[in-house]
């Protein structure tokens, strides 16, 4: 009952969506006042009905309702209550659900803080959002129907994959698609624009926003499922580029791009026609990852459970959205005209040139994920483009986006001169310098990772310099500095962190290129030395968890005679799932890590691997870094106050 | 610039992603056909008869042997099954074989390289699941479908065309996700 209930919300969400999509639009274009009035009321209706499709599905999963066929395969009442809930979301059918729902979340979010959007962008925004969540929801019920059921239904589910019943991972979806969706948000509002042959500062002020929740919480996904990669798939590796979390880097790239020329939009009212491009192919990267992920055209060790029907149907939605916001742009984007005009050497200049580099990074990935498979549909070739190709070919991009993001910021708007932003950077320059060099001195010639480490100290050092040259940290005695600082805008706070974010992901990066490895088999009583330890292994013993038994391993980390540290990798067997998984013992101290894994036993000896890991942590505690400036920026009051509701207004107006 | 070379720069966006979404279709209905399949080695001859051959059958197993004359007209798709009994993995998936063959599936056997007493042993201690069985103790017609190791399953559709081959033993989500799938779809 409770299941045909979902579905039957479902159905319902779908009109619902029908008529968001189309009334606002023609309502917009005949000027209409009732018909643009009625976008707000059929997306709170929308959302409703998709909540309430959502909590059914939940429900099903909590009582573990066998007869319906997604909890049978994803689903088992062993698993512990927290896992069946996040299993909602962990499995094809339930994802889009959620895909979904935070679609019409946004929809909601716009339609309630959209006050003093014009009405007719506001309509055509929401109308556009009902046509993407129309696609959507069709492609939910007519191909990924989660509410399907099953007679006779089986004692009990299939689903105790012990690899995916993990916090990390079940928070990693979320947090994707909250990305991907706000770009769908940004998507609207270029369409929107482009059908009213109409771009301004208002237009960016409300985008830039948008982009930058979608970035921040993009930031975090990826960061997510990178750690769940490093510290669940025990390979001690953080970023394997593989197609799938290359599929996730794709938007977030464009987004990185479409975040920065959307603030030129906002100031100054240029690049614009290549803001709404940006805005759309963000959201085509959105879509494009979710076709590659479950259409099964590619192969990876994170897909779906793939079929070629639901390909087509994806590949359907893609070619409509796109092809269709691509005609629109060709067809309209020639009326925006750009009203601000700017030096080569500018704001706006580093800008492009941040736009330029990060674009030419996702042409590298983008070619790079894609190539094999259309070398394999082409020519029938077998190629496989791996990290060196990546990492070569990426390189000599970031390393010029390294140096010209430190310059921009302090640089002003329209016209500038490189010589004053030298003088401030002068000793920032002297401290990536002497970073490099201390690098090569302590680590013994390895030079890449030395350069990373003296991009790590310029990009962090830039940031400070630029919050120090804002608040005239050495111009000016304290107490003013402070005051600066406190009067200093969120955003231009959030941007500086969010760079120095940037500088410690590129330490940690240089870091793990230090980082050491060790494959040793070894029985109880040896020792093997590594990074400065003495690794000894104490014992193998057998362990019995509440649905697993494991053989787990204890090993003890000493240094001068003291045991510093003991660690208990494991190796588990779950018999339902007949499927071994490994569970890494790590010990960090935000500086290195010390990760162990236990292998296979044989003749009395195990297979140990044990790495030392160089400034791992600083990979996740960057991103989070970097979202956090993604945060504090759209906590600026120009966002607030261009998007108020009633009470921030109140609020505000005094201040 | 040209109001009619922007006009065509304007244009691009969608010029590629026409092309591409051309690309993606291709790949998809390559993947319903069989010709493209993104994971797995390459069989060179998907889409094509299997080579020509003729063996006997297992003394005392009860079904007939076959050859490549009985894989022309099929009245539906057929599975066939190179196993041995001194291969591990064949009892991993021989459950499933039985499942098929309760359904009604036919599952043609091929025992590689086994000698016939084993052979026999091994049917009689699980099961058999084959209409039809064929030894190739020396292992010659193997080397003609290109097996590289047994388990090995080919699928062939009602005109005899190899369809699909999965190296390695059919589990229960290679029967739920693969096999029949394309049994409904080559039906």
């Amino acid at each position: 009952m409770i299941a045909e209930l979902g579905h039957f919300a479902l159905a319902l969400a779908l009109v619902l969506a029908f008529a968001q999509a189309f009334l606002p639009l023609i309502g917009a274009e005949q000027r209409n006042a009732r018909m643009m009035a009625v976008a707000s009321p059929l997306a709170i209706g929308q959302t409703l009905a998709i909540a309430a499709s959502f909590g059914c599905l939940m429900y099903v999963y909590v009582i573990n309702d066998t007869t319906v066929l997604n909890v049978v395969q994803n689903s088992h009442s062993a698993k512990p209550l927290l896992y069946k809930i996040t299993g909602t979301w962990g499995n094809h059918e339930g994802s889009l659900i959620l895909w979904v729902l935070i679609l019409a979340l946004c929809g909601l979010a716009v339609a309630a803080f959209g006050r003093d959007l014009p009405s007719a962008l506001k309509a055509r925004v929401i109308g556009v959002l009902g046509l993407v969540s129309v696609g959507f929801l069709l492609f939910i019920i007519k191909t990924s129907n989660p509410f399907e059921r099953m007679w006779p239904p089986p004692p009990d589910g299939q689903g105790l994959n012990p690899i995916l019943q993990d916090i990390g991972l079940a928070m990693h979806p979320p947090l994707l698609y909250m990305g991907y969706v706000g770009y769908a948000v940004t998507f609207a509002f270029a369409v929107a624009a482009l059908i009213e042959g109409r771009v301004d500062a208002a237009w960016g002020r409300w985008v830039r926003p948008w982009s930058l929740a979608a970035w921040a919480f993009l930031t975090l996904g990826i960061a997510l499922g990178s750690w769940w990669a490093y510290y669940e798939l025990g390979w001690g590796g953080y970023w394997f580029w593989d197609p799938v979390e290359n599929a996730s880097l794709l938007p977030w790239l464009i987004g990185t791009a479409l975040l920065h020329s959307a603030i030129v939009v906002e100031k100054r009212e240029a690049l614009k026609t290549w803001t709404v491009l940006l805005a759309i192919i963000a959201f085509g990267m959105s879509l494009l990852g979710t076709f590659l992920v479950r259409s099964g055209v590619l192969n990876s060790v994170h897909a779906f459970a793939n079929d070629p029907e639901r390909g087509m149907f994806i590949l359907g939605l893609l070619m409509f959205y796109m092809g269709g916001a691509f005609l629109l742009f060709a067809w309209r984007a020639a009326a925006m005209a750009p009203a601000g005009i700017f030096a080569p050497v500018s704001r706006e200049g580093a800008i492009v040139l941040n736009n330029l580099l990060v674009c030419s990074i996702t042409a590298v990935v983008f070619v790079g994920t894609l190539w094999p498979m259309f070398a394999d549909a082409l020519f029938s070739a077998k190629v496989s483009v791996g990290p060196p190709f990546f990492n070569m070919a990426s390189f000599p991009l970031v390393v010029p986006l390294l140096l010209a993001m430190a310059m921009g910021p302090l640089m002003p708007w329209k016209r500038a001169q490189l010589w004053p932003v030298v003088q401030r950077l002068w000793w920032v320059a002297v401290l990536g310098l002497g970073g490099f060099f201390l690098a090569l001195l302590l680590t013994g010639q390895h030079v890449l990772p030395a350069i990373g480490f003296a991009f790590a100290a310029w990009t962090i050092g830039a940031a400070i310099a630029d919050l120090a040259d804002r608040t005239a940290l050495f111009r000016t005695n304290r107490s003013n500095a402070w005051a600066r600082a406190k009067g200093l805008p969120r955003a231009a706070w959030g941007s500086a962190i969010a760079h120095a974010g940037v500088g410690i992901v590129a330490a940690g990066i240089a870091g793990m290129g230090l980082a050491q490895e060790k494959l040793v088999a070894m029985e109880p009583g040896q020792s093997v030395q590594m990074a400065g330890y003495e690794w000894r292994l104490d014992g193998v013993r057998d362990f019995v968890g509440p649905n697993f038994t494991a053989r787990k391993a204890t090993i003890s980390v000493i240094q001068d005679g003291r045991v510093l540290h003991v660690m208990e990798p494991s190796r588990r067997w779950f018999p339902v799932g007949r499927q071994h998984t490994t569970e890494v013992s790590i010990r960090t101290n935000l500086l290195y890590d010390l990760y162990a894994v236990i292998g296979e036993e044989n003749d009395g000896k195990a297979v140990i691997r044990i790495h030392y890991n160089l400034l791992a942590p600083w990979l996740w505690i960057g991103a989070a870094i970097m979202a956090l400036g993604g945060g504090l920026s759209l906590a600026d009051r120009r966002v607030r106050v261009s998007a108020p509701n009633r009470r921030m207004a109140g609020q505000a107006a005094p201040a | 610039m040209t109001p009619f070379a922007r006009r065509a720069l304007l244009f691009t966006p969608f010029a590629l992603a026409a092309m591409g979404g051309a690309g993606f279709y291709g790949m998809l209905q390559g993947m319903k056909t069989g010709e493209y399949n993104p994971r797995g080695v390459p069989s060179a001859l998907i889409g094509r008869p299997p080579p020509d051959f003729t063996l006997p059958a297992l003394e005392d197993a009860g079904v007939p042997a076959f050859g490549s004359a009985e894989l022309r007209n099929l009245s539906g798709p057929v599975l066939v099954n190179f196993w041995a009994s001194w291969c591990v993995p064949c009892i991993i998936e021989h459950p499933q074989l039985m499942r098929l063959q309760r359904d009604g599936v036919p599952v043609l056997g091929i025992a590689y390289k086994d000698r016939p007493a084993d052979s026999l042993r091994f049917l009689r201690q699980h099961g058999n699941p084959f209409r039809m069985l064929a030894k190739d103790e020396p292992g010659r017609v193997a080397i003609d479908w290109g097996v590289y190791g047994v388990p090995e399953t080919y699928l062939l559709d009602r005109q005899g065309l190899i369809r699909w081959r999965f190296a390695g033993p059919i589990t229960q989500e290679v029967l739920d996700q693969d096999i029949r799938p394309l049994l409904r779809r080559w039906a």
